[in-house]
């Protein structure tokens, strides 16, 4: 059977270029960077190496680049760090409501200890609206964070013009940049930021690595203490070979970058379009015009997204969905309600996310399995158009 | 597949009694409270013993294969018997569910009383089974619609 992965915004296939940079670094080089013979500055190199390719991705000074273990301590980090530097200055953070968990949790978990949060709303297709960011700030405002490109229906957020409000209030900006990373053109210096979480895997780069881009200057408390490693300021022995992979995966993106985005748009748009001329009662949530290029979030009215998922995947197609039935907590995806759409309508959305490995046939493909698995599934509905709710 | 035995998989990819009766003699709808789903179950009486079922199902595999199995298990029953049929029984028979869907068999429990209700009703009929039952009150005892992760 067809196997066809669309769900390249939870994690992609580290890249065979990348695993074969990664695999001398197991064994054979495996020296503890912070050693001073040989096999130790080896290992110190090639991080050297790889934190120049990840910095170049972002248009960063390798020094304002900081390897984590994911894009959620990169996040963790940013926003807690942030808050204790600052705790002298003000205890008011804003941040969205369609923010990462990674985002939105630190921040409840600051909510806990003193800190007051703001989280702005978005209009429907999932973008902050310039004058609520404007109107949110008091004096007492130390930090902004607002991601770049959001994880469920790809919103790309205008991040320079919002970075410019806070910088003429003297706040600080965050931006969680993990879904942007090799889907849109980034640079740091451009977009103003003060700090950006990035991650490996979702360029093709393995798990287990992430960084945390810091301006030079900006106060952060250290998150993790211990050791020298990092410029003193994340301790832990280095993930070498993540690292390393992180580094590749960084260069190829690089170099792929127009092309990468070229090709996944054009595919997303045959599939958009395809959907909707081969299925009734469907709609696209979040922005046609600032979205993510391999993104494509859409509701099937009627049915249920767990079930259709199961299905998919049944036919080898994996994809994921917002409904409140494939949650643990059995709550539906906070950033569709967020964007407004009402709790039966996003018990049928299915996100698919198109990558670098995806062909025309494979849509070709999904798209075929997908008109049968709606009907099969409208057939068992107690819902539909005529009926109504 | 990870998150469903065999059994319930069998059910949700071949869902037994799909559809809905023509004049049916009772018919009732129930939604879930919890994630917001629903289920319609519509039966033929004759005697007092159920002879047909079928169902129409809003909601997750688990919700589809519940439906499934419990129009099965009422198909043949007298209505008393179909109303003494529990959740735990419906989960027993599908041979298990995930502790997080176990609300989904609920569903089709009430499903049944509501379709069920609507035949007593109908009928001028009363049965002990139904003593409390009211499909028009949304919910009653495990409503965890505030569960936050
Ligand atoms: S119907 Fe929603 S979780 Fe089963």
């Amino acid at each position: 059977m067809r196997q066809v992965y669309l769900d390249y915004a939870a994690t992609t296939p580290v890249k065979e270029e990348v695993l074969k940079e990664m695999i001398p670094f197991f064994s054979e080089n495996f020296g503890n960077p912070s050693s001073l013979y040989t096999k130790g500055s080896a290992s110190k190199e090639a991080i050297m190496i790889a934190r120049r390719k990840v910095s170049s991705l972002i248009g960063a000074d390798e020094n304002e680049l900081f390897f984590t273990s994911s894009g959620t301590e990169a996040d963790d980090w940013a926003i807690i760090g942030i808050a204790d530097a600052l705790k002298s200055k003000g205890n008011h953070i804003i941040t969205t409501g369609i923010e990462h968990h990674a985002v939105l949790h630190s921040c409840e978990y600051l909510a806990k200890n003193g800190y007051e949060i703001t989280f702005l709303p978005v209009d429907k297709e999932g973008r902050v609206r310039a004058e609520d960011l404007e109107n949110a700030i008091t004096d007492k405002t130390i930090l902004v964070s607002i991601m770049y490109v959001n994880n469920e229906v790809g919103t790309i957020q205008d991040i320079k013009e919002l970075c410019r409000i806070t910088k003429s209030k003297n706040v600080v900006f965050h931006t969680d940049a993990v879904q942007a990373l090799g889907n849109v053109k980034i640079n740091v210096k451009e977009l103003g930021v003060d700090l950006m979480s990035i991650s490996g895997h979702k360029i093709y780069g393995p798990k287990g690595i992430g960084a945390l881009y810091i301006k030079r200057g900006t106060k952060i408390s250290d998150f993790m203490h211990g050791g020298a490693q990092e410029n003193k300021k994340r301790a832990g022995t280095e993930n070498l070979t993540g690292i390393v992979g992180f580094g590749k995966a960084a260069e190829l993106a690089e170099l792929n970058s127009e092309n990468h985005i070229t090709k996944v748009t054009e595919l997303r748009n045959y599939f958009i379009d395809q959907v909707f001329e081969k299925i009734d009662d469907v709609f696209l949530n979040g922005s046609r015009e600032f979205r993510h290029p391999g993104n494509a979030n859409i509701t099937f009215e009627f049915i249920e997204g767990e079930a259709m998922l199961l299905y998919l995947d049944l036919l080898g197609i994996s994809v994921s969905t917002g409904s409140a039935c494939s949650s643990a907590s059995l709550t539906p995806s906070h950033v569709l309600t967020c964007l407004g759409v009402p709790v039966e309508k996003i018990h049928g959305s299915l996100r698919f996310t198109i990558g670098d490995p995806t062909t025309k046939e494979d849509i070709d493909y999904v798209i075929e399995k997908l008109v049968e698995v709606v009907a099969k599934l409208r057939a068992i509905s107690s819902v539909s158009k005529a009926k109504g709710w | 597949m990870g998150m469903y035995n065999d059994k319930v998989m069998d059910h949700f990819m071949n869902p037994h009694n799909i559809g809905e009766l023509e004049n049916p003699d009772g018919i009732g709808t129930y939604g879930s409270p919890v994630c917001g789903d629903m289920m319609q179950i519509s039966i033929r009486v004759q005697d007092e013993i159920i002879t047909d079922a079928k169902f129409k199902t809003f909601g997750c595999g688990s919700a589809i294969a519940s439906s499934s199995v419990a129009t099965d298990m009422i198909i043949g029953k007298t209505i008393d018997q179909a109303l003494a049929i529990t959740n735990k029984q419906i989960i027993d028979e599908l041979g298990g569910l995930p502790a997080v869907k176990i609300h989904c068999s609920v569903l089709a429990d009430h499903a049944i009383k509501a379709a069920i209700y609507d035949f007593a009703q109908k009928n001028g009929k009363i049965y002990a089974g139904l003593e409390g039952f009211d499909p028009n009150e949304d919910d009653e005892e495990n409503d965890t619609c505030d569960t936050e992760e």
